[in-house]
């Protein structure tokens, strides 16, 4: 060293240092903990006071949860083998959960049935995965998403085979008149016309072709009817329809609000804002009661059904209004661009701009979502049995009269299961779409 | 001149590229009002295909929405537009037709974010023109190299320069095989040593005898590109010769004005 660089450097290295661990107090579990826990001296004392806080709570708590009382099969029971175990504090008393399980999941339907609503909840997740995990699943598989909202009604409301098949058709027969329209005149007049022939087709026509392919095949399974219906089965096929329905609708309202079009701006912002400044129970209410007086005596319009279509309108001026969050936020630019390149208006909203707004707005709908599902629960107000509904039903039965916490932390896990699980989806499908890009 | 950015190109004589007798554009008698305010009077425009306009003028003075008037991004409200011997009017058909026909730039790029640079070129041939999948990446590998890109073509927008977005895209663009193309400010947004890549690539365009219209600040590009500069001020054609005699020897006062503030530094 000192013979060649003596004179210009003052020192050279000439043995690289090898990487040595950091010190433990900076990393791994102590390091954590003294960086978020133990920062300082106020910090250290909030955490030991909210350390014993949670033990205690929890020490509180947990036997409650903890008590062996799954086989009783009434109040009365329970606190008999609470006693007999020497607990005086008393506990849950988790029966209730076991001996009604069938009620709380299916309702009055009918229990040599019950895998029906089984089977379509399993199709309802292989209709939901192409939507879901697009990236993952064969494309193919859509088709089946179409064809569910038939297949599960039938399964789940049973009679002929043919009512769902009439009402396919109903669907088959707009397209074909669309697009047999559509090369003679516009398309909103053949659209137009398109829906008012699959409406002449599925209040007229279908109900006679039904009637008549049943007499020559009867090919039905048991029919069970709405009033059947209940717990989370009620609530779970109200809210899916709902949410499956609302984001397309939201979609074309939200449009429509921002559409040149006076009148169809006017009948979107109309119904908007109509909808929005409704309670969901009045809706409800008008669904089950009044309805009827509007509607020719004699036609037995399904309460479910009523439901569903209330449900999901008020769900879909929301998610307008969401989805127009969404378009606001995005750029002239992008409608430019789409429009430089000659996309026509379809087309540029389907492939530029619904993809970069419902992305921007995947939390808002994703809320929307939560929010109907566990508005779901408002049907118990006009008597349909939903979990709420029938935990009332059997707080009145004698032999679980007085029971009340173990019911409402049940039906709220659930619910919870359900809507951590969406909330979590969004999160994930958040972070697949981030590119890096805005 | 301050147009340091060509001291290295070689100059083109505008006189060398060859300019037909078809018309491309022909714009008559045209005007337009924001409300109230009349953005453009009595525009008169006649383009012949091959030809490289640059229109010149301080903002505000209607450039701009004069040639974004061309494929109908804006509407005009009297007078006519006949581009490539259709006329546009309110015809949905038309329009869609003509805006397939003419190319865009923007300022801001306008590329799509949600797309990847590949996509971004794919979208308008396989929806509008109904290209096969296979040869729309074709195509759009071809002017992606010839923007000399091609290895960016599966990031996305957000991931490249100010430059590199621009010349997606002008490729984008051409992936549509316009017959016209327009350039509003192309290089506005962009920093000195991007500007350069952008030009070259428009001066590349040009001397392939693609008809062009820039919006630009560029003297040095429409000095050495353009057959004919146009200078606009308050929504009016004021005045328009070649590139030599407009920088030369400017006839209009406000021609004199703009251009000693422009090339005066």
């Amino acid at each position: 060293m000192a013979d060649t660089h003596a004179e210009t450097v003052l020192f050279v290295r000439d043995t690289m240092l090898p990487q040595k661990e950091p010190p433990l107090s900076t990393v791994g579990p102590l390091g954590w903990a003294r960086g978020n826990l133990f920062s300082g001296w106020l910090n250290s004392i909030i955490t030991i006071v909210a350390f014993l806080f949670v033990v205690n709570l929890i020490a509180h708590l947990l036997p409650w949860f903890i008590s062996g009382t799954w086989n009783a099969n009434s109040l009365t029971d329970c606190r008999d083998m609470m006693a007999a175990a020497g607990r005086e504090q008393g506990g849950a008393c988790w029966g209730v959960i076991r001996e009604r399980w069938p009620q709380l999941m299916f309702g009055f339907y009918p229990s040599e049935l019950y895998w029906r609503p089984v089977l379509v909840l399993v199709l309802l997740f292989v209709a939901l995965a192409p939507i879901l995990f697009a990236d993952r699943t064969p494309t193919k598989m859509l088709g089946f998403t179409m064809l569910f909202p038939f297949i599960g009604a039938w399964l789940l409301w049973g009679g002929t085979i043919w009512n769902p098949i009439t009402a396919l058709l109903g669907f088959v027969i707009g397209y074909f008149v669309f697009t047999f329209l559509s090369r003679v005149v516009n398309a909103g007049i053949s659209l137009f016309l398109a829906a008012i022939a699959a409406f002449v087709w599925w209040s007229v026509l279908s109900g006679y072709v039904v009637s008549g392919l049943s007499a020559i095949a009867p090919l039905a399974i048991h029919s069970v009817q709405s009033r059947e219906f209940g717990g989370f089965l009620l609530s779970i096929t109200i809210g899916v329809t709902a949410i499956m329905f609302s984001l397309p609708i939201g979609i074309l309202l939200a449009l429509g609000r921002r559409s040149d079009l006076p009148l169809v701006k006017a009948l979107c912002v109309g119904f908007i804002e109509f909808i929005r400044g409704v309670p969901l129970i009045t809706l409800l209410f008008v669904a089950s009661t009044l309805l009827n007086i509007f509607l020719p005596p004699g036609t037995n319009f399904d309460i479910i059904l009523r439901v569903m279509i209330m449900t999901t309108l008020f769900a879909s001026a929301y998610m307008a209004e969401v989805v127009r969050g969404g378009l606001a936020a995005l750029g002239k630019g992008q409608y430019e661009g789409a429009d430089s390149l000659g996309l026509d208006y379809w087309q540029a909203q389907r492939l530029i701009v619904m993809p970069q707004a419902l992305k921007i707005s995947i939390p808002g709908i994703v809320s929307t979502f939560i929010g109907v599902f566990k508005d779901t629960t408002l049907v118990s107000i006009i008597s349909m049995f939903d979990p709420l509904g029938l935990a009332n039903a059997i707080r009145a039965d004698a032999n679980w009269n007085g029971i009340y916490w173990e019911l409402f932390i049940f039906i709220g896990a659930v619910f919870f299961i359900f809507c951590f699980s969406m909330s979590r989806y969004s999160m994930y499908l958040e972070r697949k779409l981030q590119t890096g890009h805005r | 001149m301050s147009d340091t950015a060509f001291d290295t190109t070689p100059v083109i004589a505008p006189s060398a590229l060859k300019v037909s007798d078809e018309v491309a554009i022909e714009i008559s008698n045209m005007n337009k009002w924001y409300g109230s305010f009349h953005v453009l009077r009595d525009i008169d425009l006649t383009v012949h295909r091959g030809e490289r306009i640059v229109i010149a003028g301080p903002s505000g003075s209607g450039k701009s929405t004069m040639i974004r008037c061309i494929n109908r991004l804006e509407e005009h409200q009297s007078g006519k537009i006949i581009v490539d011997g259709t006329e546009l009017t309110s015809d949905l058909k038309n329009i869609d037709k003509i805006r397939s026909e003419v190319g865009m730039c923007f300022q801001h790029f306008n590329l799509f974010p949600h797309l990847t640079i590949l996509e971004n070129c794919t979208l308008a041939p396989i929806w509008v023109r109904k290209t096969p999948k296979k040869e729309a990446v074709e195509t759009a590998m071809h002017f992606l190299e010839k923007v000399k890109i091609p290895d960016q073509a599966n990031k996305y927008p957000g991931q490249l320069s100010g430059g590199q977005q621009q010349r997606v895209a002008i490729a984008r663009s051409l992936c549509m095989k316009p017959r016209i193309m327009l350039f509003d400010e192309p290089t506005s947004a962009l920093d000195p040593e991007m500007i350069k890549e952008v030009l070259d690539t428009m001066i590349e365009l040009a001397q392939e005898g693609m008809t062009m219209i820039c919006v630009t600040h560029e003297m040095g590009f429409a000095r050495q590109v353009a057959n004919r500069v146009i200078f606009m001020d308050q929504g009016q054609i004021v005045e328009q010769n070649e590139p030599e005699e407009f920088f030369n020897n400017p006839r209009s006062e406000r021609t004199k004005l703009f251009l000693s503030q422009i090339l005066g530094h």
